[in-house]
């Protein structure tokens, strides 16, 4: 297989395929070395969430169209792209946050392990418990910082209050806060500092053990030392955590990420290793906008 | 990759409906009903009120709103009297409460040194709150005497001796009467609309305020030009909003309007609103006699109806105004 | 010639100009504080008469004894339990429907037609003069079971309650940041929990403050009452018949031509005031401290 045909043909039947490569849009070229990513592509047979042919409305705009692709199971993938590009409107259907508000919806099939999710008997809260996500300001909860670490976990799980202890001392622990805030557990949570807010709410995001994190521009409101801790946070959280990251900032997708994902005007324009994408980008308008001529 | 055992124990968990979507439909159907139910109220007080009042709008006819006869012992009902007084009552307030309003809230926020702005504020908007029946007590034993003694004869001397206009401003020196209700009104609405325009007017960006000092101008030219072409819309929906209030209220006016059902032209006669009319007559009425009472809530109502969708549509047209520039 | 020589007449001329701005400008703003002066003159002069013939004739017996028949001297004690009571129920009545209702316009119905029109329709309900909402409730109630009562008396107070507690409702759980709600669901949890134990949680002051100046409001309402609960010179807590109430007995006693009536109403009209005007500063003191500490 040589990479020409891997990144002409849009072959969304083909589930061994592992990682497709926006492969629609991608015009024929051969680039050498990629033969070797290739490989470890498809090495990567293990897709965690796997989208086909996504288009998401609001109301009669069209804001995607007609997505194709793969994310990875236990990696960092990154989506990129100027204001607007419909990166976070993406990120919103895995966990079908947009079912909040009346005339968004979406059109063909994303699976979660292989199980579709956007199929109207999937009762969305269950999903949401499987998918976590954090969002770009901090959204402590009116309540101590515990109660916002174990609120997700109150909801669908039974224990005792020592096993409960445990559990919002792991997430606080593994979102590296816990050191921060041990002391001050009954305390406000909006009493902390935004970088502390950020990883609270990261906590609280996996305290219920989800399948996937989602994090949509989580450092976009934090200072420089606050982001820098995220990001190592969430280089730490990928042995457990199917991630996938909006960005703006493309040295933190280059930074954080496995793979990434570059979108404009609603398309999926490419998408694969992260190294390539900043150093060899596939196609033309990826390369204008990692280099700064647009967005 | 997920194991087909892990799949099947996923797949369980997205499908099996939990209680929270049942709970959910619940929650979201009964704050719909209620929802409903300020609907139904409103509704239901048309509809009530109409049935009530319709033994009355049968026997009368369209007669029923220009005739000034309101006859108890001959039971003939006609409502031009209170509606007129109504109107007279709430007008006198507006004139007067509008431009003094207009000066409390120039003072707020363009004149009143800092530690003042507060404390004058919160003042004002406490009395907005203060029960109408105290305007009504204080109207009837203080304001309407001194008013009668002082400055009543000094109007009907001066601008009683006016051609035409002079008419309006004749009357019995008793402190009771149209005039004495309108200004009661007045004092009584002042603190809301005060309070309204304060707010408009803190609204208004203080960029805005400051280029126009920048250019030369003087602080009643920025108040002209800037601040009230600003906020137009709402200042005319807050004064619009204190005009419905007037109209509606009820005891503050029966204490000092005099409760006279006859038809005069001047100001000084004691006459008669709609809502006095009401408190005063309605639990002494029966038949035709209570069927009139409920026509006339039921016009207060339309009128009051009237008045607040005007003043609506003046806020929404602030709101679009300032939509967008993003304010 | 690039600065031409000063124009002696110009510079006169813009001078003039000038000062006739200044004198406009000074005219008006002291009209400003000589009107706001007036204003205050008043309101001071209403506030004056209030608390001077109001503490005169405010003793003990004023909470101790019942309404008195003409000529006697007496106290408001069945009129202040009986006001207690109407505010009371009316408040019980009233916040569960208008939370419920605020919650339905600022959670799920947000920008739908349906929506507007209730938005409307409360607003107008807000303002309506409360002497018609007085006279519905009598002909909804009191005229089919024949006599005026407490219940009807709570009943025409809760039609006052419900458009304030809707308005704060919905004004306050907007202020509530859509991301909250978002990170809630998207921790799993059901719309009705995210409601009522994040929005909730997050706008109780401002929603308390509501129903706060909900009952303010409705503590001095006379007019909706005179068709309703009517009054009761008597002791008497049954709601299913009329109730004696600080307005209408203020209301009563004040036209009435007995002194000590009259005395009892300005010592119940400034009971009254004070108790409006605790409700609204206890409202403005529980909207500012932050929610959550």
């Amino acid at each position: 297989m040589t990479a020409t045909t891997m990144s002409d043909h849009a072959q969304p039947n083909s589930p061994k395929m592992g990682l497709k490569m926006a492969s629609a849009l991608k015009e024929s070229e051969t680039r050498a070395g990629l033969m070797d990513k290739l490989e470890s592509i498809r090495q990567i047979d293990a897709a965690k969430i796997d989208i086909r042919d996504l288009s998401f409305f609001y109301g009669k705009f069209k804001a995607l169209h007609n997505i194709s692709m793969q994310i990875p199971d236990k990696q960092v993938t990154a989506f990129i792209g100027p204001s607007g590009c419909g990166k976070s409107t993406l990120l919103r259907i895995f966990n079908r946050i947009y079912d909040l508000y009346p005339g968004q919806n979406a059109t063909g099939d994303v699976t979660l392990d292989g199980l579709p999710i956007l199929s109207p008997k999937v009762d969305v809260n269950m999903l949401r418990a499987k998918i976590g996500m954090v969002f770009q300001k901090p959204t402590p909860f009116p309540m101590s910082i515990y109660d916002n670490v174990a609120f997700g976990v109150r909801l669908y799980e039974r224990m005792s209050k020592s096993e409960l202890d445990d559990r919002v001392e792991w997430a606080l622990q593994r979102s590296a806060i816990w050191d921060e805030v041990k002391d001050k557990l009954k305390q406000s949570g909006a009493a902390l500092s935004g970088g502390q807010q950020q990883r609270l709410c990261i906590a609280r995001a996996i305290a219920v053990k989800p399948e996937v994190l989602l994090l949509d521009e989580p450092t976009s409101a934090l200072d420089p030392i606050s982001t820098t801790k995220i990001e190592e946070l969430v280089h730490e959280l990928k042995s457990d955590f199917t991630i996938a990251i909006v960005t703006h900032n493309m040295q933190q997708a280059a930074r954080v990420s496995d793979f990434t994902a570059f979108m404009y005007l609603g398309k999926l324009i490419e998408f694969d290793h992260t190294d390539i994408i900043f150093t060899n980008p596939g196609r033309k308008e990826t390369e204008d906008y990692i280099t700064g001529r647009f967005g | 990759m997920a194991t087909p055992e892990e799949q099947m124990a996923l797949h369980r968990q997205l499908h099996a409906k939990s209680t929270g979507v049942l709970l959910d439909k619940l929650f979201k159907g009964s704050a719909f009903s209620f929802a409903a139910l300020v609907l139904i109220v409103l509704f239901g007080m048309m509809l009530m009120l109409l049935k009530e009042a319709w033994p009355t709008f049968a026997h009368f006819g369209f007669g029923f709103f220009i005739s000034s006869d309101w006859d108890v012992v001959n039971n003939k009902y006609g409502a031009l009297i209170p509606i007129v007084g109504t109107l007279v009552t709430s007008l006198i307030a507006v004139v007067i409460g509008v431009p003094v309003s207009f000066g409390i809230a120039i003072f707020i926020t363009m004149m009143a040194p800092a530690w003042m702005k507060r404390p004058v504020g919160i003042a004002i908007e406490l009395l907005a709150a203060v029960p109408s029946i105290i305007y009504g007590m204080w109207g009837l034993f203080y304001f309407a005497p001194w008013f009668a003694n002082y400055i009543q004869p000094f109007m009907t001397n001066t601008l009683g001796e006016l051609p035409i206009l002079g008419q309006f401003f004749q009357g019995p020196p008793i402190g009771v009467s149209i005039f004495t209700a309108g200004v009661v009104l007045a004092i009584m609405i002042i603190p809301f609309i005060a309070s309204v325009m304060r707010d408009m007017f803190e609204i208004v960006p203080t960029t805005l305020k400051e280029s126009a000092f920048a250019m030369g101008s003087t602080t009643w030219e920025v108040i002209w030009k800037v601040v009230l072409p600003y906020t137009k819309s709402g200042v005319v929906g807050g004064v619009i909003l204190g005009l419905g209030r007037a109209m509606g209220e009820t005891m503050a006016v029966a204490f000092v309007v005099g409760n006279s059902l006859e038809l005069n032209t001047g100001l000084f006669y004691p006459g008669a609103t709609i809502a006095s009319t009401m408190a005063n007559e309605f639990n002494e009425a029966s038949g035709l006699h209570m069927s009139s009472l409920i026509a006339l809530g039921l016009i207060l109502f339309v009128i009051t109806f009237l008045v607040l969708s005007i003043a609506k549509w003046f806020l929404m047209m602030l709101e679009r105004a300032h939509e967008g520039t993003g304010t | 010639m690039k600065a031409p020589a000063p124009n002696p007449h110009r510079a006169v001329h813009k001078m003039t100009k000038y000062q006739v701005r200044k004198i406009i400008n000074y005219v008006n703003l002291s009209a400003s504080i000589v009107v706001t002066l007036f204003g205050l003159a008043m309101l001071a002069w209403i506030l004056t008469v209030l608390f001077g013939k109001g503490f005169h004739y405010l003793n003990w017996a004023v909470f101790s004894q019942m309404t008195p028949p003409p000529g006697e001297s007496g106290g408001l004690l069945n009129a202040i339990v009986g006001t207690l009571a109407l505010t009371f129920l009316a408040v019980l009545i009233g916040t569960p429907i208008g939370i419920m209702a605020g919650t339905y316009l600022a959670e799920f119905g947000m920008k739908s037609k349906f929506s507007s029109v209730v938005r409307f329709i409360n607003d107008v309900l807000l303002s309506a003069p409360s002497i018609v909402v007085g006279v519905f409730v009598y002909t909804l109630v009191v005229a089919p079971s024949g006599h005026f009562s407490g219940w009807a008396g709570a009943i025409a107070l809760s039609i006052l309650v419900i458009p304030v507690v809707v308005r704060t409702t919905e004004d306050m759980l907007k202020l509530v940041p859509i991301p909250m709600r978002e990170a809630a669901a998207a921790l799993g949890a059901p719309r009705y929990k995210v409601t009522i134990s994040i929005v909730y949680k997050a706008a109780l002051s401002g929603m308390i403050t509501g129903v706060l100046l909900a009952t303010a409001r409705i503590m001095g309402e006379t007019a909706p009452l005179l068709f309703t609960a009517l009054n009761n010179q008597f002791w008497s807590v049954d709601m299913n018949q009329p109730i004696a109430n600080m307005p209408v007995v203020i209301y009563q006693y004040a036209l009435s031509p007995y002194e000590d009536w009259q005395n009892l109403a300005w010592a119940g009209a400034l009971l009254i005031t004070i108790s409006v005007l605790l409700m609204n500063i206890m409202a403005r003191y529980t909207l500012k401290s932050p929610t959550s500490r």
